[in-house]
C-alpha cells in the first residue's frame, strides 16, 4: 500500500458498508472461533436428542422403529440442510449478455495471479488468501475455509446491483474482501459453518475442486 | 498510466485515464471520481501487490481505481 500517494486525501480505511450493521461486533480470530464453537454446539443440540430418543424408541419398544428410523432421518437432515444453504452461497446466478461477462472477466482477469483465473476458469470461484484464512469467492457469496480449525464459514454477500455480470459481481466481492476482510465478514451474514465435508456435499461436482484447492493451502 | 474504472452493467467502463506528469488528466479524474462518489459507488485502489484500499480521493499514482457499488449481507 506504500506505493500509493494519496492526491490530498487518506484512504478510508475499513468498509463503509459496516455502518450498516453498526450493532454487530467486528469478525476477528476469537469471535470466529467462538462462531464456530456455537454452531458445534447448535448442530449436537439439533441432532443427539433425536438420536438419543431413536435408541431409547428402539430398546424399549421395538414396535417403534420405524419412528425411531424417522427420528434418525431428521437427526441427519438437520445439518445437511444448514450445509446446503452454505453451499448456496457459491451458487452462481443467471448471466448477463455475452459482451457485459466477457468484458467483466477480462478485468476479473486482471485481478487475481494466474492459479486464481484458473480455478475460476475451471470452478467459477476466486481463491483468495487472507490474514483470516483461504477465501473462495463466488458471485453472491463466499467461503472461509480457516487455518488450522478445519471449518467452512459461509456468507451470503453481494453488490447491491443486481444487473451485473458475474465477473463484476465476483470483482466486488474480492475487492471488498481485499480491502478489509474482517469488515467483509462483519457485513456479510453467516449462512453455515460446520465441517468442509459436509459442505462438500452440497456442492457442485466443479466447485468441490474449489474447496478442495482452498483446503491445501494449509 | 493509471486508469479509473466503474464496474457496472457493461463489465466494465473506464471512465478517465491519466499519468503523474500529467495534471490535467488527473484534474479530469478526480472531477469524474467526485462525481460516481456522489452516484452512490465506493472508490477503491487496487494495488500492484494485488492488495486493494477503499478511498475517499484518487490518488496519483494508483494503478487502477475501480469505482463499486455497496455490498451487502443476502
Amino acid at each position: 500500500m506504500a506505493d500509493v500517494a494519496h492526491a490530498g486525501g487518506a484512504p478510508v480505511g475499513g468498509l463503509p458498508e459496516r455502518a450498516t450493521v453498526y450493532w454487530r461486533k467486528r469478525v476477528g480470530d476469537e469471535s470466529l472461533r467462538r462462531v464456530g464453537r456455537w454452531w458445534t454446539f447448535t448442530t449436537v443440540v439439533h441432532t443427539v436428542p433425536f438420536i438419543l430418543a431413536a435408541v431409547a424408541l428402539g430398546v424399549l419398544e421395538p414396535v417403534t422403529i420405524p419412528v425411531a428410523l424417522a427420528l434418525l432421518a431428521h437427526a441427519w437432515a438437520i445439518p445437511e440442510l444448514y450445509a446446503a444453504r452454505g453451499a448456496a452461497v457459491l451458487r452462481p446466478r443467471l448471466p448477463a449478455g455475452a459482451v457485459p461477462e466477457r468484458r467483466a472477466l477480462l478485468l476479473l482477469g486482471d485481478l487475481v495471479d494466474d492459479r486464481s483465473r484458473g480455478l475460476h476458469a475451471a470452478t467459477g470461484l476466486v481463491l483468495e488468501r487472507g490474514q483470516l484464512g483461504c477465501w473462495l469467492v463466488g458471485q453472491a457469496g463466499a467461503v472461509l475455509v480457516r487455518h488450522g480449525e478445519r471449518r467452512a464459514y459461509c456468507y451470503c454477500v453481494k453488490a447491491s446491483a443486481s444487473d451485473l455480470p458475474a465477473g463484476d459481481r465476483i470483482a466486488h466481492l474480492l475487492l471488498a474482501l481485499r480491502c478489509d476482510e474482517r469488515d467483509f465478514a462483519t457485513v456479510a451474514n453467516l449462512a453455515f459453518c460446520g465441517a468442509p465435508w459436509r459442505l462438500r456435499r452440497r456442492l457442485r461436482p466443479s466447485q468441490r475442486e474449489a474447496l478442495n484447492a482452498a483446503l491445501e493451502v494449509f | 498510466m493509471s486508469r479509473l474504472i466503474r464496474l457496472d452493467e457493461t463489465g466494465h467502463t473506464t471512465l478517465a485515464e491519466w499519468s503523474a506528469d500529467d495534471p490535467r488528466g488527473f484534474e479530469q479524474a478526480v472531477v469524474v471520481f467526485r462525481e460516481e462518489l456522489d452516484r452512490g459507488y465506493f472508490g477503491i485502489a487496487s494495488l500492484r501487490d494485488g492488495t486493494a484500499e477503499q478511498i475517499s480521493e484518487l490518488p496519483l499514482d494508483a494503478p487502477t481505481v475501480i469505482m463499486r457499488r455497496p455490498i451487502a449481507g443476502g
